[in-house]
């Protein structure tokens, strides 16, 4: 008796043909307004970023001005109380608050992963070990803990400030991944993958990780998110390189300067919506991603429709 | 394929591929201080040889499925022996030893929504059994192979399917793809756990199919674990009935299912619907207990709803004994 | 063909999901009539429509899912115009509802005694002795010791929390209970029991009954009718026995050949080549025929009517006048008939 053949006319045709899980929701995004708003400003600024140089009209450091002077068409945002452009400073700036956001967020997902996707899959002692210090870490108060290590730490520069957020981000994302990994790991395709004589390190970087990339993308953007405010926090209270560009530091030499006082709210204001938008930006992209990956969102949204 | 059936061997000739001795698995419940076991599986023995397709038939709570993944070395024994071909599963430690036995018996799971992972194409499961089972073959011979494969299956035109993603797959082509991941392994013996279980009824059949003719063609064993009786008689050779961790009865299936011994097949069989009999006799008042695997000291375990059970049942485990060739059961009553 | 007034009938009815595209038809133009006491099963596959008619008939319907068209007579009052006032009244006391799985529809923090009283108290003002009294006599009638009311569903065996159901879909007498696979989850011996129970208990109050499942063998020693589905269609439906004895349309006849038999002769079985339908795309024609073995090329154009054979109505091309093929003879799937050999 022959094998009867499943022929390729009786695959079950999907409604919308998609390339696999990345591309659905890659397609998904795009057709989001949240998503695309937060592009769209994420965009414009990593453009002013690279641009900089091109963009902005003068030297950022350059004191050839005259101080606190109100926006004119040859200062479009006035200038510093140390006779600085501050439209120049807003431009330049952009480069390291970005490198903060995104490396600071990428580095303290990285950790959030290894720690907690590791506590699910070793499981028993280890799993409490870890457990135990994420918990720490987690009640730790994120402010103090910052406040703490940045003023005891001698230099300072993006990279202390990187570690600091990175070593106080990190806890609430290992949390959750751990969350998810652990209810992954009693899927059928792990078991799969055990069974047929994959080493436990290859399961866990192809098998499981790709399976939580929503999740990791969503942790990433809050701690992104979360590494925005804190930068900007920390370098306000001088706790950064006081000499670098960014917008925090903008609001540390404006405060120390009284720049509202002085009648130069534009020093302040300019650098503090920068800041809200670029946090703005993450947190829509990660509302969007939520609709997008929850298709339970989705219905209640069509629903009202 | 009744004709087929009347031609092998009778039980001992063909050489055995696994053999399983006083094969027991227990889990400790309650937290890491706690005295109580669930005995999952208790004193099983049990023997797979060249060409056959043993069922192993029980309801859930039997223990079957622990004893597939015992086979599968997805938990170790608490005791009792797995021998393959002779050599002690215990001793087989190295990493090469544990992916050869990987690739010589390897296991085809329950759920097809489940079993193939939804990131990757079809093909990422069978490429990576034959990366880490074959690795004599080039890029190209993989890719070969993989169609032969899925060929050999039923899926026609293997490219086509390969390239597919899971979701685009229905639950019966998934499962085949299950079984074409443990085909790349070239293997003696497949553990196959529930394979059509969760698959329509239409679409069962075609699966069952499919391992008689692997069987058949390629020489496979198949340990196939169900609670379907009457998919195990379509497909098996010989079956295993457990019981609560234990054996209740095995023999040559034919045999088991025209003369039940123990009573638990005898209620089974009973409670099998059918819908070409005719409307059948009244089932005793059922019970319908659970089975009791914790802690469940010495005595029949199926005592509590046995028609039969004598004093003897609640002191004495009984052991399994021959009552008719090739047949044992393990009962104090049955003959 | 019924000779009393039936209580339920459904007349062309279509259930559609919502959906970002075109609404997808879930039942398409189904009729079915139900006489007092009579036991009705429906059969089919996964996405045959089953489970979302049964819904549609119990009026628990959520979006995205509605009913688009058609009607649902019950004891002459049409309920899919019906509003929620008149919905309530009858709900529970006239027809009830038992769901497939007892550990997904019982409260697992609530004992048993507290949802009966629960359902007996949402739909009628009782004193509380009389609550305990009628929720003791529920249980005793579906075989349950009523020291059980004190318990919690994780202590009873699945057998027994089925039945906690269907004491609970009982509590009213309803003339109607419509049941979605009340025994899936169970095994062999604990669904044959319940089964019984339940046509004993059909046989004590005289209740109508619909049963939908996937298992065409454990509904045949039960049902006086029965009706089998596929993609959203009834294909065939008629007395039980009839239909079972001689199965006229070839996708009933492949699923019943679908069943390995435990008693007979072994023979080799071919189950039905390819897989149902997606709704969203359902074949044009008649929607078996990619899968049928007796495909007419008028087939693919035009969708059957229903025909009567000997109290069968059958949806065929089979069956039409002039039909080239003839009807009733060896079907193309090779698989045993009622007789077994």
């Amino acid at each position: 008796m022959a094998i009867p053949i499943v022929t390729a006319q009786e695959l079950v045709e999907p409604a919308e043909p998609r390339a696999g899980v990345l591309g659905a929701v890659a397609s998904g995004l795009l057709s989001n307004r949240k998503a695309l708003g937060g592009l769209a400003i994420l965009g414009v600024f990593a453009l002013v970023a690279i641009f900089a140089p091109l963009l902005a009209p003068y030297d950022p450091h350059s004191l050839a001005f005259d101080q606190l002077l109100g926006p004119s068409a040859q200062h479009l945002l006035g200038t510093t109380g140390n006779g600085q452009d501050i439209f120049s400073q807003l431009i330049w700036s952009t480069r390291e608050s970005l490198l903060l956001a995104i490396v600071a967020g990428a580095l303290a997902t990285l950790a959030s992963v290894l720690i907690g996707v590791t506590a699910a899959y070793l499981g028993g002692l280890w799993d409490h070990v870890l457990n135990l210090f994420t918990d720490v870490f987690l009640v730790i108060p994120t402010l103090p803990l910052m406040l703490v290590i940045a003023a005891y730490v001698q230099s300072h520069g993006v990279w202390t400030l990187i570690a600091v957020i990175t070593i106080t981000g990190w806890s609430y994302g290992a949390r959750q991944l751990r969350s998810q990994a652990l209810s992954l790991r009693n899927r059928d395709f792990l078991e799969a993958a055990r069974v047929r004589g994959e080493r436990t390190s290859y399961t866990i970087v192809f098998e499981v990780l790709p399976n939580m990339t929503s999740l990791i993308v969503a942790i990433f953007l809050g701690a992104a998110l979360y590494a925005v405010l804190a930068a900007a926090g920390l370098q306000f209270l001088g706790l950064g390189d006081n000499n670098d560009l960014s917008w925090g530091t903008m609001l540390f030499w404006a405060e120390h300067n009284g720049a509202l006082l002085a009648g130069a709210p534009l020093w302040v204001l300019a650098p503090g919506i920068c800041i809200a938008l670029l946090g703005g930006a993450f947190a829509l992209i990660n509302y969007a991603f939520d609709e997008v990956s929850n298709p339970a969102l989705r219905a209640a949204k069509r629903a009202k429709a | 394929m009744a004709t087929e059936r009347a031609g092998l061997p009778n039980a001992v000739t063909s050489e055995p591929i696994i053999e399983a001795a006083g094969l027991t698995r227990h889990f400790r419940i309650g937290g890491p201080l706690s005295r109580r076991f669930l005995h999952a599986v208790d004193d099983v023995d049990l023997v797979v040889r060249r060409n056959e397709i043993v069922a192993l038939v029980g309801e859930s709570g039997s223990g079957k499925s622990t004893v597939a993944r015992l086979l599968a070395r997805v938990y170790k024994p608490t005791r009792g022996e797995i021998v393959y071909h002779g050599r002690p599963l215990s001793a087989m430690t190295s990493r090469r030893d544990r992916l050869g036995y990987a690739g010589r018996v390897p296991m085809v799971f329950q759920d097809p929504y489940g079993s193939l992972s939804p990131v990757y194409r079809v093909s990422h499961g069978v490429i990576r059994a034959l990366k880490l089972h074959r690795p004599e073959l080039s890029s190209s011979e993989r890719e070969q192979e993989a169609e032969r494969i899925l060929k050999s299956v039923g899926l026609q035109p293997p490219r086509e399917f390969l390239n597919k993603y899971p979701h685009q797959l229905s639950g019966g082509q998934r499962q085949r793809i299950g079984f074409a991941q443990a085909l790349a392994c070239r293997p003696e013996l497949i553990l196959a756990d529930e394979p059509v279980s969760m698959l329509d009824v239409s679409v069962r059949i075609g699966v069952l199919n499919l391992m008689a003719d692997l069987r058949r063609t390629e020489g496979i064993s198949f340990l196939y674990i169900t609670h379907d009786i009457a998919g195990a008689r379509y497909v098996a050779d010989r079956i295993i009935v457990m019981y609560a961790g234990r054996i209740a009865e095995s023999g040559p299936v034919e045999d088991v299912l025209a003369n039940p011994k123990h009573p638990y097949t005898q209620l089974l069989l009973s409670a099998v619907p059918d819908p070409r009999a005719p409307i059948s006799l009244p089932a005793t008042s059922e019970v319908a207990e659970p089975p009791r695997v914790i802690d469940p000291g010495e005595g029949c375990r199926f005592r509590y709803r046995c028609p039969y059970a004598i004093e003897r049942c609640s002191n004495e485990t009984p052991l399994l004994r021959p009552l008719r060739p090739a047949h044992d059961a393990a009962c104090h009553v049955a003959t | 063909m019924i000779a009393t007034k039936p209580i339920l009938e459904i007349r062309d009815l279509v259930v559609e999901y919502r959906s970002e595209r075109e609404p997808v038809r879930a039942v398409d133009r189904v009729s079915l009539d139900l006489a007092a006491g009579e036991f009705l099963g429906i059969v089919g596959e996964s996405g045959c429509g089953k489970s979302t008619l049964l819904f549609a008939i119990a009026r628990l319907l959520a979006p995205p899912a509605e009913i688009a068209s058609g009607s649902i007579r019950f004891r002459g009052d049409d309920m899919v115009t019906m509003g929620d006032e008149d919905l309530r009244h009858i709900r529970w006391q006239n027809y009830s509802v038992v769901m497939q799985s007892a550990m997904n529809a019982l409260n697992p923090v609530m004992t048993i005694g507290a949802q009966l009283s629960d359902a007996i108290l949402a739909h009628r003002r009782m004193p509380q002795r009389d609550v305990r009294a009628r929720s003791e006599e529920v249980m005793r009638l579906v075989g349950i010791d009523p020291v059980h009311l004190k318990s919690f569903p994780h202590q009873l065996s699945g057998g027994m929390r089925q039945r906690s159901m269907i004491a609970m879909a009982l509590v009213f007498t309803p003339e109607l209970v419509i049941m979605d696979e009340p025994t899936s989850a169970l095994d062999v011996v604990a669904q044959r029991s319940l089964m019984l129970q339940i046509k004993e208990l059909q046989r004590k109050i005289g209740f109508a009954a619909i049963f939908v499942t996937h298992d065409m063998s454990l509904v045949s020693h039960f049902s006086d009718r029965l009706a089998v589905m596929y993609a959203g269609q009834v294909m065939e439906v008629g007395p039980t026995q009839t239909v079972f004895a001689q199965p006229r349309h070839p996708y009933s006849s492949g699923l019943l050949s679908s069943f390995p038999s435990i008693k007979g002769e072994r023979l080799p079985l071919q189950g039905i080549p390819g897989t149902p339908p997606e709704l969203a795309h359902p074949p044009s024609g008649c929607r078996f025929h990619p899968r049928c073995p007796k495909v007419m090329p008028h087939c693919k154009t035009t969708e059957p009517r229903f025909h009567e054979r000997e109290g069968v109505q059958v949806r065929c091309h089979l069956f039409d006048e002039g039909s080239p093929r003839n009807l009733g003879e060896a079907s193309d799937f090779v698989g045993m008939n009622a007789d077994g050999d």
